[in-house]
């Protein structure tokens, strides 16, 4: 590591006045960030912790609706998100319990790994991102690898889930990192079936309208069995092919269909 | 576990539990990383992050200024110093020696492979040397890369090593002398069955990387080395007189508690000279700890084959002859042991476990621009086992008869055997061990599971190999013949006090395989007392007699049977001090239990009064014996030890996803006499972790500029516990080692070896099930791979 400054501020106003100095950054559960700075490839001047922020903690529930403070880690996700079955499932897959107990959701979000959970979760609920400054629809918050419609220095206070009628979140390992190789989150709503993918594309979590129509119309795994997405602009690596993670796709959209049916 | 586990408590066959387990799994082991110097500096390594290039400049006056550097080491600083050595040089098909380049300490004018140290940063602190090695100025003229093997052979390749002929280190034929008959036996073959294959590079990852503390007393003169080796010995004399020219006498090696080694702490590595000479330079203490990622890009990799096989069988479906012709990659530099593997421990072992009478192996070594390559857990015979078993199962296929049938029939049955590739089996039973395996893996019940796999949807195989090793390395005669620049037997000093405690200093070392418990078992059965009156000493060359390490399997075939004769001259000089205590001939003396009595008298005199008289000797045979009781013994083997098994694995495939899961697990050894089954057990079940890891997961893989892609564990996929199911593991068979004095043939390399092809084979029968046309699919067996295999 590079030397760096460290403030732990205690409320949300205090950590955006500190993200206010040059080249400071927050940090989440450092799940990513740690290793990164470890290796020498980022320089902060300030780490500005987010964990000591009371009012990012904790999940509410109530109006259909579930919140989750920003520094709230995938564990008391994992254990308290009983409103929402399939995105405390989600949380309880991620990583191992070292990685669970100090990651937390809004770091997931605002970090946005093209293999990581979260952004499944966040893009087939139509979540709401709640930052400092503004709320943000998933589908305008991700814009591709690591790439997300964060501000500098905006941070993620809240995430808003609408709960769906059902769902369900097919993971499949890579066999080294065991993050997603391809992740399908499925989410029935009563005003139709969103479908998000993560782990298989070049421009990280996306949504599969094809299957989304399909699904609308007949939420069976059989409505599903004939499409498939293109292998062109999926990743293609030592872990498998463009074509390979394609096929994927088409299983674990179906395997999380028939899962949440 | 087997019913014999409980069945003694002490002694040879008692299951005692690891007394070295206590300190490793409370934290309080000592570990190299945990020895700390007053005033060490500490090293950081600038490493070549191209895989082949020319430095054209280096400049390090800039870095040096900065703070808390002490020193920055280059090439230049190591011009007048020796290289790192090779121990073992192989002659070629033509009577030629091999292609043997320099090995710098540091890069000197080219860097040749990802990782290849260039510069070295002492300063006060690790930190402090990391931001001096960013302010090095260096330039690097890229060079184009040789990253696979064959093309590195055509004609125009680039040249790993300028001042070579070629990248070719060696082209090696074996028996060459039956190439013809070979050649001759396949024409007239009725069937042959052609098989290509890789058997994949890997990287050993033991948990504890790589660390190295060198030290140097002003005072003395003396040098001395911690580091994590299998081998104290073997760096000191290596490190001493081939690379920084000091005597033993005035260098000491120390290799403490050592967290896993399975092949890659075998070696002299560059930062093991590095830290010993710079300590010296400096008159400071210079430690070194590899970072994982820096162990990703140093340790030498193992395996990294490319095969084709041919099997010959004549109507009858008998074996007639077997010609394999292989690439092996020995990467930028010859490792310390690297020649061998490939030759030696590969092409004397295939013959496997059948009488294949005709046998024709050529190995060609390469040279690319890649980390080197050595021994790793089984070294050769792994990739032995994997081609041999592999095309037997292949030819079962062709001809429609039953893998294991066909085994059966070729299997040798009378010992001891010749094999046509220079070796001798003394002892094995191959017939017994596949009974055993059938019973133990319940074949009998496959195709009842294999139903209920298919109702839930899931391809379920089989696959069965045999294997056999040449382990208990080795007659120090037999391998100089065959280029080995060191002799390899092993060494005991057995130092009894005079209150009848043990202390056992071994030239052995223990990095996992438990001799500070299973040593003490063979010493308490041939004197009678408890096991605690007995320790081991190992990993210190300034108190244990020169001895060869631990690899090979060989620690208690070879070094339990130095401290077995050890033990014997201890025991006559006891017994000669007893008859005088007892005023008895020395010859009427018998020891039990701790006791020594004359027969059909009650005289007696125990253990301790006999080991208080040495050291007391008030009423002693002065003239007759020395005082003290002391002895030290040196064990070259006649021969190999020749363990062999047989395994058997169930895998689910899902036909949808490729994804391969191990149900079940089977292995039937034969290690000869056991002499403790839980360490067996043990010992086996990580070596079958590390075959199905080999099989499924692991894969080191360069692209074509020399990039390591498998860097880290994010992209390195290392077998965890829910990625093996627990083990069937018999030991019942067997058949003792005819030529050491314990009857025992090792166990430590068994699982890595047997188990591969047990995995692929299972993988190909299950595709087959499902009607798929698929004869072969190439290491790792990854979910990826098994679908694209699926797809035709």
């Amino acid at each position: 590591m590079y030397e760096f400054g460290f403030t732990r501020p205690t409320s949300v106003a205090d950590a955006v006045a500190a993200m206010g100095e040059e080249d400071a950054q927050a940090l989440g559960g450092g799940q990513t960030l740690i290793p990164t700075l470890k290796q020498r490839l980022a320089m902060p001047v300030t780490l500005v912790s987010l964990s000591g922020i009371a009012e990012m903690q904790g999940i509410q529930s109530g109006d259909g609706q579930l919140v989750i403070g920003g520094a709230t880690r995938h564990a008391d996700v994992a254990a308290g998100a009983g409103a929402y079955p399939a995105l405390a499932a989600l949380a309880g897959g991620i990583g191992d319990p070292a990685v669970r107990n100090r990651g937390t959701i809004g770091g997931s979000l605002a970090n946005n790994d093209p293999a990581a959970c979260y952004p499944a979760a966040a893009l087939a609920s139509g979540a709401t991102i709640v930052t400092n400054l503004r709320e943000i629809g998933a589908d305008e918050y991700f814009q591709g690898m690591f790439t997300t419609a964060l501000e500098d220095g905006e941070i993620i206070t809240a995430v808003r889930f609408p709960l769906p009628e059902a769902a369900n979140y097919q993971k499949f390992l890579q066999p080294a990192s065991r993050f997603a190789m391809v992740g399908v989150f499925v989410a029935k709503f009563a005003d139709g079936v969103r479908v998000a993918v993560t782990g298989a594309s070049e421009e990280g979590v996306f949504r599969w309208g094809e299957a989304e129509a399909a699904l609308s119309a007949n939420f069976t795994a059989d409505a599903i069995s004939g499409l498939s997405v293109p292998a062109d602009g999926m990743i293609g690596d030592i872990h498998g092919s463009k074509s390979y993670r394609a096929h994927l796709v088409g299983v674990m959209t179906k395997r999380a269909v028939e899962a949440a049916a | 576990m087997p019913k014999d586990i409980d069945a003694k408590e002490r002694g040879i066959g008692a299951a005692t539990k690891r007394r070295e387990d206590v300190r490793f799994l409370t934290g309080t082991g000592n570990y190299t990383d945990d020895i700390n110097v007053n005033g060490q500096a500490y090293v950081f390594f600038l490493r070549s992050d191209m895989a082949h290039g020319r430095i054209t400049s280096l400049d390090t006056a800039a870095a040096a200024e900065m703070p808390g550097v002490l020193r920055i080491f280059t090439g230049k600083d190591f011009e007048g110093v020796g290289g790192l050595p090779c121990g073992w040089q192989v002659t070629d098909r033509f009577g030629e020696v091999m292609q043997e380049p320099a090995h710098p300490v540091l890069a000197q004018g080219k860097v040749r492979h990802v990782g290849d140290p260039i510069a070295a940063v002492v300063a006060e602190t690790l930190e402090q040397a990391r931001d001096a090695a960013e302010a090095i100025e260096l330039d690097i003229e890229e060079l184009p890369a040789v990253i696979d093997m064959k093309a590195a052979l055509e004609d125009g390749a680039p040249k790993v090593h300028d001042d070579l002929t070629s990248n070719l280190c060696y082209d090696w034929g074996f028996v060459e002398e039956n190439k013809e008959a070979v050649t001759k036996a396949f024409e007239e073959a009725a069937h042959v069955t052609t098989l290509e294959l890789v058997n994949n590079r890997l990287i050993a990852n033991p948990m504890e990387p790589r660390v190295a503390v060198g030290d140097f007393n002003r005072a003395t003169g003396d040098s001395t080395l911690y580091t994590t080796s299998q081998n104290p010995h073997v760096i000191r004399l290596l490190m001493g007189a081939f690379v920084l020219g000091i005597p033993e006498h005035k260098l000491r090696v120390v290799a403490p508690d050592v967290g896993g080694g399975f092949g890659t702490k075998i070696f002299h590595y560059a930062e093991e000279a590095f830290c010993t000479f710079a300590a010296k330079a400096l008159n400071r203490a210079v430690k070194w700890t590899a970072s994982r990622s820096e162990a990703f890009m140093s340790d030498a990799h193992g395996r990294d084959h490319v095969t084709k096989i041919e099997l010959a069988l004549d109507a009858d479906n008998n074996f007639t002859a077997l010609r394999t012709d292989t690439y092996a990659n020995m990467g930028a530099y010859l490792s310390t042991f690297a020649p061998s593997v490939p030759t030696w421990l590969h092409g004397t072992l295939m013959a496997g476990n059948y009488k294949t009478p005709l046998i024709y192996v050529n190995v060609k070594a390469v040279f690319t621009n890649t980390v080197p390559v050595d021994a790793y857990r089984g070294a050769g015979r792994p990739e032995a086992t994997f081609q041999l078993e592999r095309v037997i199962d292949k030819a079962a296929l062709e001809l429609g008869v039953d893998p294991i049938a066909l085994r059966r029939q070729n299997f040798i049955t009378e010992f001891p055997y010749a094999t046509p590739v220079a070796v001798e089996y003394d002892t094995g039973d191959y017939v017994a061990t596949m009974d055993k395996l059938e019973e133990v893996a319940d074949l009998a019940g496959f195709a009842a599971r294999r139903a209920e796999s298919e109702k839930a949807g899931k391809l379920r195989g089989l696959g069965v190999n045999c294997y056999i090793e040449a382990c208990g390395i080795a007659p120090s005669q037999l391998v100089g013949q065959l280029g080995a620049r060191a002799g390899l037997y092993e060494s005991a000093t057995v130092r009894v006090n005079a209150t009848g405690g043990i202390v056992v200093m071994t030239g052995s070392h223990s990095h996992g395989q438990g001799h500070e418990t299973s040593f003490p078992q063979v010493i308490s059965e041939m004197i009678g007392i408890p096991e605690d009156m007995i320790e081991i000493e190992h990993g210190d060359t300034a108190n244990t007699p020169m001895g060869m390490g631990t690899y090979g399997s060989r620690s208690l075939a070879v070094g339990g049977s130095a401290m077995v004769k050890a033990t014997e001259k201890i025991i006559a000089k006891a017994k000669k001090i007893a008859a005088h205590l007892m005023e008895a001939s020395d010859a009427d003396v018998e020891l039990k239990d701790g006791q020594f009595s004359i027969a059909g008298t009650d005289k007696s005199v125990a253990w301790g009064d006999v080991t208080l008289a040495a050291y007391v000797p008030h009423n002693y045979p002065l003239e007759e014996i020395e005082p003290g009781l002391e002895e030290t013994a040196f064990y070259d083997p006649s021969n190999f030890t020749y363990p062999s098994g047989a395994y058997a694995c169930e895998v689910e495939v899902d036909p949808e996803t490729g994804k391969v899961s191990i149900e079940r697990f089977a292995a039937a050894d034969d290690f000869g006499n056991i002499v403790n089954p839980m360490i067996v057990d043990g010992q086996v079940h990580g070596g079958i972790g590390q075959g199905i890891g080999q099989a499924l997961l692991e894969g080191c893989v360069y692209d074509e500029d020399g990039q390591l892609l498998s860097a880290s564990f994010m992209d390195y996929a290392m077998p965890r516990a829910d990625d093996v199911p627990f083990y069937q593991v018999d030991h019942s068979c067997q058949t003792p080692c005819t030529h050491n004095p314990l009857g025992v043939k090792g166990c430590g390399e068994a699982g890595a070896i047997g188990s591969p092809p047990a995995v692929v084979n299972a993988v190909v029968n299950a595709l087959r099930s499902a009607g798929k046309d698929v004869t072969h699919i190439d290491m790792p067996l990854s979910p990826a791979r098994v679908w694209a295999a699926m797809q035709g």
